[in-house]
Parts: C-alpha cells; sequence; structure tokens
C-alpha cells in the first residue's frame, strides 16, 4: 500500500475506492450531489479495462446490474436519494436472485424531487427498503471519505460473499468535500474463466466453464408458494447471519456521560462537535454512531452507562426515521429525543449542543 | 497550533475554491489533519462562491463551521456574510478593490489587500487569489510558505509549469 494521502473529493474517492476493490462495471445515471461518482468512472474505468454505461435513467441502470451481476460481473452503481428511489425495485429483483452488487446513495434532502443538500431522510428507504417483498439490504454509513474509501473497497468482496447488494450510504456533504485519503491498492481482478469458477452460480457461458455443462439459472420467479416460502426462509437464513457478522459501530465518551448522542454520517461529526462543547461547560456527552445501519448496532446501546446517562438523543438530517431503531435498541431503558434538520439544512454543533442541554433542563 | 477554521468566500471566477484547496493541501503536506468544505447549488453558477477550511493538529471532527478564525472575502456580500463570523481576535482580510467599505468590528484583525492594484502590478488580474493568499499565509502562519510552493509544483504541472514564477511572485507580494 502507498503510504501517501492524495487530498480527494469525496464523489471522485469513492469511483477510485470502488475500481481499486475490482468493480469494473458501472451503470449510472447523473444527479446532484454525486455526479463526480459516473464522471470519474466515465474517464478512468476504461483505463482499467471495465466498462462505463451511462444508461437512459435509473431504472436502466439498474437493470444493467442485474443483468451483468447475474453474468458474473463486479458491478458498481451509485445515485442519489429519488435515483435511489427508482431503483428500487431492481434491488428487490436482485436481492431475489441473489446478485451481488455495490451500491452507493450519495443521500440528498427529499420528499419527491426534493433539494440538493445533504439530507439523510433515506433512512427508511436504504435500510427497510423500497421495493416489494422479504428482502434486506446490508447498509454502511461512513462519516469521513477515508471510512467511505474503506467500506466501497470490501464492499465489492462483501456482495460477493453475501450474493446480495451491498449499500454505501453518504450524504452530499461527504461526496462534496474534500479530504486527505488514503488510497488502498488494486485488487487483483478475475478472468472470466476465474469467475466462473469463483462464481459458481453465475450465468458466465459454457466457454468459460471448462466444460460444465450444467445449466445456470438467476432468477426471481417462483409461481410455487412452497417454493418460493422455502426460498425465503434460505435467504434469511443468510440474513439472520449477516446480523451477527455485518454489525459495525463506534462509541465515545459513554461511561460517566449524562446524555448520549446517536449519529451516523456527516450528522456524527457534529455531535462530535457538540460533546466537546458542553465538555466544555462540564456536562458530559457520549456519542454512539452506527456505521451499519442495517443491521443496527443494537449491542452498542448496551455499553451506557446506565447509572449516568438520562436520555439519548438521536441527532439526524430528517424527522426522525432512525429514532424508531434508537427506541428498539433501548427498548424503555432510556427517554430518547431528537436533534434534527431536514430538507438539505445541516444544524450547527452549538444548535445540537443546545438540544442536549434544553433535554437535560427538562428532566429536572 | 491547534485547530484554524476558515472561510473563502466571493464571486464565482475569483479564485476562492482554489485558495482554499491549496491551504487544505498544503495543511495535507505538513502531516496536518484537514478538511475543505465547497459550497455546492444553483448559486454558483455566476453567483457567489464559497468554502470552508478546517486545518488541525488533531483529527478534524467536524467540517462545517459557523465561526472563523479566519475569513477571507473577496467581495462585497462576502464581507456582508462572513464578517459577523470571524471569532473576536481573528483575522479578515478583504479585497478593498471592490469592497468600498471598511470592517464594522474593532475586535478583529481586518487586513486590507489592494488587490486590483497589486495584480496590475504584476501584469496578469488572474493572480489576484494567489495575492491573497499569499497575505493570508504570510500572516497567519497556518502553512509553511515553502509548503505552498511544493503544492504549486503539484497544482501547476505540465504545460501550467510556466505559471509557477509569477504565482510565486504574486504570493511573495514583490
Amino acid at each position: 500500500m502507498t503510504t501517501d494521502k492524495v487530498l480527494m473529493k469525496g464523489n471522485e474517492a469513492f469511483a477510485e475506492a470502488a475500481i481499486r476493490g475490482g468493480a469494473r462495471l458501472y451503470f449510472g445515471y447523473p444527479i446532484t450531489p454525486q455526479s463526480e461518482v459516473p464522471e470519474y468512472m466515465s474517464r478512468e474505468l476504461p483505463k482499467h479495462g471495465g466498462c462505463f454505461v451511462q444508461a437512459e435513467s435509473e431504472l436502466g441502470a439498474i437493470n444493467m446490474a442485474y443483468g451483468a451481476g447475474a453474468a458474473g460481473g463486479t458491478v458498481f452503481i451509485s445515485s442519489s436519494s429519488p435515483g435511489i428511489a427508482l431503483m428500487q425495485e431492481g434491488m428487490s429483483f436482485l436481492c431475489s436472485a441473489e446478485v451481488p452488487l455495490l451500491a452507493m446513495n450519495v443521500s440528498r434532502g427529499g420528499p419527491g424531487i426534493g433539494g440538493i443538500q445533504p439530507g439523510q431522510a433515506d433512512y427508511f428507504q436504504v435500510t427497510r427498503g423500497g421495493g416489494n417483498g422479504d428482502y434486506r439490504i446490508p447498509v454502511f454509513a461512513p462519516s469521513s471519505i477515508q471510512e467511505a474509501v474503506d467500506l466501497l473497497y470490501e464492499g465489492t468482496e462483501l456482495a460477493q460473499y453475501w450474493r446480495n447488494p451491498i449499500m454505501v450510504l453518504a450524504d452530499g456533504m461527504i461526496g462534496q468535500m474534500m479530504e486527505p485519503v488514503l488510497l488502498p491498492d488494486f485488487k487483483p481482478v478475475p478472468t472470466p474463466h476465474e469467475i466462473a469458477g469463483l462464481r459458481d452460480w453465475a450465468c458466465t457461458g459454457y466457454d468459460d466453464r471448462g466444460g460444465d455443462q450444467n445449466r445456470r439459472v438467476v432468477k426471481s420467479l417462483r409461481m410455487q408458494p412452497e417454493k418460493l416460502e422455502e426460498h425465503v426462509e434460505k435467504l434469511f437464513r443468510k440474513y439472520a447471519q449477516a446480523e451477527k457478522e455485518l454489525v459495525r459501530y463506534e462509541t465515545e465518551n459513554l461511561k460517566g456521560a449524562e446524555v448520549v448522542f446517536v449519529a451516523f454520517g456527516t450528522t456524527a461529526r457534529i455531535c462530535r462537535e457538540a460533546c466537546e462543547i458542553l465538555a466544555e461547560e462540564g456536562i458530559k456527552a457520549g456519542l454512539i454512531r452506527p456505521i451499519s445501519l442495517w443491521p443496527f448496532p443494537n449491542k452498542a446501546f448496551d455499553e451506557i452507562d446506565f447509572g449516568t446517562t438520562k436520555a439519548v438523543i438521536s441527532a439526524e438530517l430528517s424527522m426522525g426515521q432512525m429514532m424508531t431503531d434508537v427506541q428498539i435498541a433501548l427498548n424503555g431503558r432510556l427517554p430518547v429525543y431528537l436533534a434534527h434538520r431536514t430538507g438539505g439544512m445541516v444544524p450547527t454543533s452549538p444548535e445540537v449542543a443546545a438540544r442536549a442541554k434544553a433535554v437535560l433542563e427538562g428532566l429536572k | 497550533m491547534s485547530t484554524y477554521k476558515m472561510f473563502f468566500a466571493g464571486s464565482g471566477g475569483q479564485g476562492v475554491l482554489l485558495m482554499g484547496q491549496i491551504i487544505t493541501y498544503a495543511a495535507m503536506l505538513e502531516g496536518k489533519e484537514a478538511t475543505f468544505l465547497p459550497s455546492y447549488g444553483p448559486e454558483m453558477r455566476g453567483g457567489t462562491a464559497n468554502c470552508t477550511v478546517v486545518v488541525s493538529d488533531k483529527p478534524v471532527s467536524c467540517p462545517l463551521i459557523y465561526e472563523a478564525d479566519i475569513a477571507v472575502v473577496m467581495n462585497l456580500p462576502s464581507m456582508d456574510k462572513f464578517e459577523p463570523m470571524v471569532k473576536p481576535g481573528g483575522f479578515l482580510f478583504y479585497n478593498e478593490s471592490i469592497i468600498d467599505r471598511k470592517p464594522n468590528r474593532d475586535d478583529i484583525k481586518a487586513v486590507a489587500v489592494d488587490l486590483a492594484d497589486r495584480s496590475a502590478k504584476l501584469g496578469n488580474d488572474k493572480v489576484a487569489n494567489m495575492v491573497m493568499l499569499g497575505e493570508v499565509v504570510r500572516g497567519t502562519g497556518v502553512v509553511q510558505v515553502e509548503t505552498v510552493f511544493k503544492v504549486f509544483e503539484k497544482v501547476f504541472s505540465g504545460r501550467k509549469a510556466a505559471l509557477i514564477p509569477l504565482n510565486k511572485q504574486a504570493f511573495m507580494g514583490e
């Protein structure tokens, strides 16, 4: 690995991380605040023997990704909130057919076309899904460009391992900002012949399979309810395992904390500064930063110092979508409050700190 | 030095984003932590442009700032917006060529720079942002002059390398 950091814009670093992680197929359609991802891919991917396609729409892009993934390709797609909404039907199909995909959502304010400033109101969309049927998609929410790069780099393999879409959710601020970043080395890219062996379910074509005559079928249609139920039960055994293995989070200053923030992405960074402001005023505040949004890190909440903590504050760029998961994780052990802005507005750290003080004051 | 929070603001085309990027790049080369956050959106085309830079010895908790140690303003609307956000004792660098008022505050260090005159003397008004950047770096020490020169080598590569002497001259106020 090179030891020299480079200064990169988030969106460009995301694209580079996917290439270094082995993604060689990209399908997308431009949308702010992530348009630098397809722009970078269109320029850089062909240099690595990859293929960039600007689809006619996000519907086209997700279905191209479905086909390419079913054929054994290492596929990366990206979009922003309303574009991800258009891809939901495809996400359901990919989950059912167990087709791997690395997907990135650089989210903005909604609902509807909404605006182009940072938002986190896609929490329900990405953790619950907008497609039909019983399915789950692991979602990771980085709070820095470096963390996004590391997650995307790993994400190509996670998608293949779990044979499922893997989503990385960054808000527009992380996409648009620049930070020094250490880029990982390029992963070796398997040949079509190697892919036929490694991905022994993929429709790679006879020629690459060295004489293997067994039919390979990738599908999401199962007309017999018994067969469909059996298939869904199988998927959920996989998801149960993912819930054990993919939980990721960080905690800071929970011991002795009076109040604990729960926040992901950009909002976690704002809360970290709010904790510093509160500390200067003699109020100890801690932070739980979910990195995996599904599976939600319920066990992180067991680390709360229940002897000292009086309240938990879910800090979000939405009307409190994550708050539901925070309440489930706490299961009534502590009251949960909301600190939020929405629609593309981002709170300052003094605003978040003031909200915490008001909550603590109200509990006296 | 612990943490410097900075605003660079002006109108599109005045080179405020490049100023912010060069400081961020230089901070990285000095082994510091740094973030650069541009404003983005429809207002950038022909309108105002600004960016936020945080340089620190420790990991930058938040790239978004609400007060600044250093504000660099290139036109009047930027002065109106960012002057109130300078911390007491902080720096306000302003382009006095086109900002026809003095700062309202007396609890900050205001530095007036006549960019039109200075860049006219250099024979190229496109280096006005480098004149300003030189004042900021030499006036505050947020990064070292030599490091900025190293950044010039990286930013002005290939055909643009010929521009390095002029930019250095502008930067050093010669």
